[in-house]
């Protein structure tokens, strides 16, 4: 276990930063030297008795194992000429010990195997799960800059890479390792002298053993660079198969994806031929070590000096001894593997969630009957991106309950950031956010969700049914406020002409849901959440018109008792609302009911202006 | 092969969800499954390095031949110089044993460096053969395929196909046969004690046959199992604002640990038939072993045997052990290399689009090149308004005539997306689609470019059916810009041209009012898509349409292209797309006036049937559905009526 070490050092030398100083543009996230050797040991460390119990299964059936040629030794220099001295008990001894020494091993095997898989399993089921709920806990801020392609991958193909390690490699690793022991002290007390030469023999092997892995770790780091380049290549081509095609493209990704997959065949090969290197070579120096020890012991017996038994047990082990060699260069390669998974993996969990939950979680006031929504207050709030870049100047800004708020303004103005702050899914630079007087940062996530809403422009479906869909907004919703959302939000008749109706799987056959219709099932999730305060970030620029309508009409009812904040580059949504905020490079620049700014000669009534042209 | 309609060819293939769910079912049980039979389906990839593989497999065989061989030296060295206490014989065998062990070392490595290259060729050629093949499924097959489960075909699947071909293929061979001559040897030696070690054969064969089937079935479930994870944790990414927005992640995560322990189970359980037909390959023999020990040393206390033979003939045993217990997890992993085989072929086996759909010969394809011409020429023209004298019959423009549609998952009696849909769209004009969400709009514009095959009737481009005419050549004609703009990981230049010519690109990216790229890190050579720069939907928005605009094409389909961009933008792109427009042919989605003033005329689909066709403003006085779908508010609608 404690081989990880050399996994800690990071290897970026073969990556090649597409930009800038960005750590985000590396697959490996810089984590504090020997995460990766502590997070192998958290995961172990709940498993200790478990561990423990495993590598003494191990130890036993490799005792039981190694008897054998104990026992062939035992027989011949003594079994033997006590039977012919008509004493039976020594080879009836032999006998039975090796049919127990036979059977142990098996139910020890058995035991073995089963008890070490159920460590490994145990190790990635929580490495799977803090993967999740760690990604799960970070913030968006993060998943914007870290691709969606290496978080699935860091959670799919390198845990998997560990899996192998675990379930193959490290039950290798121990088996070699014990029978080295095993077998060495064996020799040792079976005869000086030969054991000696057998021990010898490990100073060679383990230079080459080293000399092997520094080189197939320049190979695999290679290689797996280029396998990360042709899986980029090959999910892209996959998830653009439309414009691909009619683009025609396809001739010109076959070219691009071979060169690619060259690359890949060629570290491969290269990473095989490590490897053919490495038994030639442990091999010869095994060979030469059972000639060397034959010729010294036969020598011993022509002499005298040794029986005849030792000797052939001394061979039979020392044949045993260097079986595994092939393996031990097997599970090199995984461990190479593993040890750079494991690396990207710990670099993952050291990121620390941007938005973290609070310590000392505080509760919302309780909502006087009768209080439309809760109050906004944005206190000296100023917001940059950590690398960065200046999004929000320091602004103050009061949301009263029950008012319906639109925020205009052209692309990059800082509308969704805004909106962002609000929902949380951002912590401000400087200042506070306050809900009815709380700082968003010290409500719980379950209070916060029933506090603010955010329904955003893309409307994603999880597999499952379109209710289950709904139902993401109150899990414990019953059938009949699932239908209403729907009703009222006018997703309803779309939805009872599917296949099977709310039960439809939105992923199988005739579950095809445009746009648009997507779009009106998170508005039905985001209302049967029952928020205090509602945003809507371009939620309904998918909508065709009547779907926009009816979506506006349902909403002068839904947003009634809500405070609610719509942005909006279509201007129909405008006209619901009871004030106008315009927003340009960052700044609130105009702020009114939308009858007096359309009365205005400011931007908004330019923009009025220019929408109600687009209309005729 | 290339005759059948893809539809077809789509229905045939296993549904990736029924496999998850039954990895034995329907497909299953059409074609008894065999894991040798599955196998022999590499042969096509293994054919081109039979010769290297065979040679491996020979050269391991004599490697392991002289592992054998080495307990008869022992053997001689025992009866022979070390009885006769002749240092010289000792000498001489001890380096007949070294020569021996440097050859076997020689012989191994020699065996890998054969098919060190070979092999990596093998996977990246089936690699290769994949993705090609993948680029021309059809496009209803990727809808029905998640991602993942495509890429994990590509990966884990194929690599361990490599290190079967690389391992057990040569070893369960090399291993069979050194127990083969193993055996003999020791027959040799002496037949009784052989026998006795031979003994366990039986149950041991039996112990393996079943336990392949077993370990067979738990090891697909359990690779479904990942892929069904792998779901989840795809989606938990890509759809993170919403479990964060709704905040979910507990209940997510608690999703997510379900099905990772229902894994762990499906795992212990691999690994508990793994751990019994291991316990058994470890026991038996080792029983025989010491029952033929103990008979031995009975019969040389006899004087019936010498202890040289004794010694031989447990030595080989002995090394004997590892070929045996080895044949565990060579089965096993046959085993996964057979569930590997069968998830590549699952998607090999399904038809690509055929190149043309067969069909009787194009009587009119003579005219349509000709008419091609024509409009081409025109292009150099301004044309002052769109060219309505439609009497001229010479370049027909796009035709929909009779089309009816059904997605070919979708069950046949189900009633279809478009049903007999009748529309022309006359060279040069620019038609607007507009319909209620979900009536089938971005469907018929998917047809256009084949990426459906429509279920009966026909499209014909200036008169040639589309369904006769080259794919490549028909896509070269049609450009599309879709209503979600995928960005590759390449420049921005790259993104737009597609392959078009250089020169396109200025103005490909001001008609779609793109400028924002000149002001990017690296203006046009800017890396955009998953690996580089995120963009906003309406920068990517901006660049599909640009996208669509640089190859010129002679018809231009945009699905709603406008859908993203702020009311200044809109105009703007609206503008330059309408110099653009007015010597194209064009099919716009459209959900609002303004961008259905860009088309020359509307065509209203409801009910999957076109059930108007005229000017906006016609529409607007005359049919009551189309009003109510353009009109903002109801204030509008008054108007519309007035």
């Amino acid at each position: 276990m404690t081989g990880a070490t050399t996994a800690a050092a990071p290897d970026q030398e073969d990556k090649e930063p597409p930009a800038s100083g960005d750590p985000f543009d590396r697959d490996v996230l810089p984590s504090p030297p020997g995460a990766t050797r502590t997070l192998l040991r958290s995961l172990l460390s709940p498993l200790r008795g478990r561990v423990v119990l495993t590598a003494v299964l191990l130890l036993l059936q490799q005792a039981a194992v190694q008897a054998g040629p104990l026992l062939v030794a035992y027989a011949i220099d003594h079994a033997v000429p006590a039977f012919r001295a008509d004493d039976h008990g020594p080879l009836l001894a032999v006998a039975v010990g090796f049919l127990l020494c036979a059977s142990a091993a098996g139910a020890l095997q058995y035991a073995f195997v089963t008890a070490s898989a159920r460590v490994s399993q145990d190790v990635l089921l929580d490495l799977r799960g803090r993967i999740f709920r760690h990604a799960q806990a970070l913030s968006v801020d993060f998943h914007e800059r870290y691709t969606s392609g290496r978080l699935i991958s860091r959670s799919t193909t390198d845990v998997e890479a560990l899996r192998e390690l675990l379930e193959e490699g490290l039950q290798e690793l121990v088996t070699v390792v014990l029978s080295c022991v095993y077998i060495s002290v064996l020799l040792l007390w079976l005869d000086l002298g030969l054991g000696a030469v057998a021990v010898a023999s490990f100073l060679p092997l383990y230079a080459m053993v080293r000399s092997y892995q520094r080189r197939a770790r320049r190979v695999y780091r290679r290689r797996s660079t280029a396998m990360a380049a042709v899986i980029v290549k090959f999910v892209e081509t996959m998830n653009g198969i439309r414009p691909v095609r009619a683009f025609r493209r396809e001739a010109a990704n076959d070219a691009a994806f071979r060169v690619l997959n060259r690359r890949h065949e060629r570290s491969n090969g290269d990473a095989l031929l490590e490897m053919a290197r490495y038994v030639v070579g442990s091999r010869v120096i095994a060979n030469t070590t059972v000639a060397l020890v034959v010729l010294w012991g036969a020598y011993r017996v022509a002499t005298g000096s040794l029986a005849l038994g030792v000797l052939a047990a001394a061979v039979l082990y020392l044949r045993r001894l260097y079986d595994p060699i092939d393996r031990l260069g097997m599970f090199l390669n995984s461990y190479q593997s593993a040890a750079a998974s494991l690396e990207k993996i710990a670099g993952l969990l050291a990121q620390t969630p941007g938005v973290p939950e609070p310590a000392a979680p505080r509760e919302l006031p309780p909502r006087r009957s009768g209080q439309p929504g809760r109050t906004v207050v944005f206190d000296s709030v100023r917001f940059a991106y950590r690398t960065g870049g200046e999004v929000l100047p320091r602004f103050d800004l009061t949301l009263e309950a029950g008012q319906t708020v639109a925020v205009v303004g052209s692309t990059g103005a800082g509308k969704s950031t805004l909106a962002k702050l609000l929902a949380r899914f951002y912590d401000p630079t400087e200042g506070r956010v306050l809900l009815d007087g709380v700082d968003l940062r010290d409500l719980a996530v379950p209070e916060l969700r029933r506090g603010v809403v955010m329904v955003t422009q893309e409307a994603f479906l999880f597999s499952g049914t379109v209710a289950e869909n709904i139902a993401l907004g109150r899990p414990d919703a019953t059938r009949e406020q699932i239908e209403r959302a729907a009703k009222e939000i006018g997703a309803h008749d779309f939805i009872a002409a599917l296949p099977d109706g709310y039960d439809t799987d939105v992923r199988k056959r005739g579950g095809r849901i445009s746009a648009g219709q997507r779009q009106l099932v998170s508005f039905a999730r985001a209302l049967l959440a029952d928020p205090a305060v509602l945003i809507l970030d371009e939620a309904t620029s998918s909508l065709d018109i009547p779907g926009e309508r009816a979506v506006q009409r349902a909403m002068a009812t839904v947003l009634e008792g809500r405070t609610a904040v719509v942005i909006a580059h279509r201007l129909s949504t405008v006209e619901i609302a009871d004030r106008v905020l315009v927003m340009e490079h960052g700044r609130i620049v105009e702020d009114g009911t939308p009858a007096d700014l359309i009365a205005g000669t400011g931007r908004f009534a330019d923009l009025h202006r220019a929408w109600r042209d687009s209309l005729t | 092969m290339a005759t059948t309609t893809p539809s077809s060819a789509v229905r045939d293939q296993p549904d990736p969800e029924s496999a998850t769910a039954a990895p034995a079912g329907k497909a299953g049980a059409a074609r008894e499954r065999s894991t040798v039979r599955t196998l022999l389906r590499l042969w096509p990839y293994v054919r081109p390095v039979r010769m290297r593989l065979f040679s491996a497999a020979f050269v391991a065989v004599i490697a392991s031949c002289i592992g054998l061989v080495i307990p008869l030296v022992l053997k001689w060295m025992v009866d022979g110089p070390i009885a006769r206490r002749d240092p010289a014989g000792v000498w001489l065998g001890a380096l007949f044993l070294l020569l021996l062990g440097l050859t076997e070392a020689l012989l191994f490595g020699f065996r890998r460096w054969l098919v060190a290259r070979p092999l990596s060729h093998v996977e990246a050629e089936m690699r290769a053969d994949l993705y090609r093949h993948l680029q021309r499924l059809p496009v209803a097959f990727h809808d029905r395929w998640p991602s993942g489960q495509l890429l994990s075909r590509a990966t884990t699947d194929l690599m361990l196909l490599r290190m079967f071909l690389a391992f057990p293929l040569t070893f369960l061979l090399v291993n069979g046969v050194t127990i083969l001559v193993g055996v003999i040897i020791m027959l040799v030696q002496d037949w009784a004690l052989g026998l006795v070690v031979l003994v366990p054969a039986v149950p041991l064969l039996i112990t393996c046959v079943v336990f392949e089937k077993k370990y067979s079935e738990a090891s697909r479930a359990a690779q479904d199992q990942v892929g069904d994870l792998t779901t989840v944790v795809e989606e938990s990414v890509l759809g993170i604002r919403i479990i964060k927005g709704f905040g979910r992640h507990r209940s997510q995560a608690r999703a997510f640990r379900q099905l990772a322990g229902r894994l762990r189970g499906m795992e212990l359980r691999k690994a508990r038939l793994l751990a019994t037909i291991l316990g058994v390959i470890v026991t038996l023999p080792e029983v025989a072993v010491g029952a033929a020990l103990v008979l031995g040393c009975v019969r040389v206390a006899d004087g019936q045997l010498s202890a040289g033979t004794l010694v031989a003939f447990l030595s080989t045993a002995l090394a004997l052990r590892w070929p045996v217990e080895s044949i565990g997890f060579l089965l096993a992993m046959s085993q996964e290399a057979g569930t590997a085989t069968e998830r590549y072929f699952e998607v090999m086996d399904a038809r690509p689009e055929p190149a043309v759909r067969k069909a009787p010969p194009a009587p009119e394809a003579p005219r349509a090149q000709a008419s091609c011409k024509a409009l081409g020429t025109r292009r150099s023209f301004e044309v002052p308004e769109a060219p309505r004298p439609a009497a001229v019959p010479v370049p027909s423009g796009l035709r929909f005539e009779n089309v009816t549609f059904r997605y070919p998952d979708a069950p046949p009696d189900s009633p279809p997306v478009l049903d007999r849909v009748d529309l022309h769209i006359r060279p040069g004009e620019s038609l607007a689609l507009v319909g209620a969400t979900g009536s089938g709009k971005t469907t018929l514009t998917a047809l256009v470019p084949r990426l459906y095959d429509v279920t009966s009737g026909r499209i014909t481009l200036d008169g040639v059916d589309i369904a006769e005419m080259p794919r490549e050549e028909l896509r070269s004609k049609v450009a599309v810009a879709f209503e979600d703009p995928t960005l590759f990981s390449a420049t921005v230049k790259e993104n737009v041209l597609m392959g078009a010519r250089e020169e396109e690109l200025r103005r490909a990216l001001g008609v779609a009012q793109a400028d924002f790229v000149y002001g990017l890190p690296d203006g046009v050579d800017t890396q955009v898509g998953e690996q580089g720069l995120s963009l906003s939907g309406g920068q990517r928005q901006r660049l599909a349409l640009a996208r669509a605009v640089a190859g010129r094409p002679d018809f231009l389909v945009l699905d709603d292209p406008l859908s993203a961009l702020d009311v200044h933008t809109e105009a703007a792109v609206e503008a330059a797309l309408r110099r653009v427009l007015a010597d194209t042919t064009a099919l716009i989605v459209a959900h609002r006036p303004s961008t259905v003033l860009l088309a020359d005329r509307v065509a209203l689909l409801s009910g999957g049937r076109i059930a108007a066709v005229g000017t906006h403003h016609e529409l607007l006085h005359t049919n009551p559905e189309y009003a109510y779908l353009m009109a903002a508010d109801p204030a509008g609608e008054r108007e519309a009526e007035r």
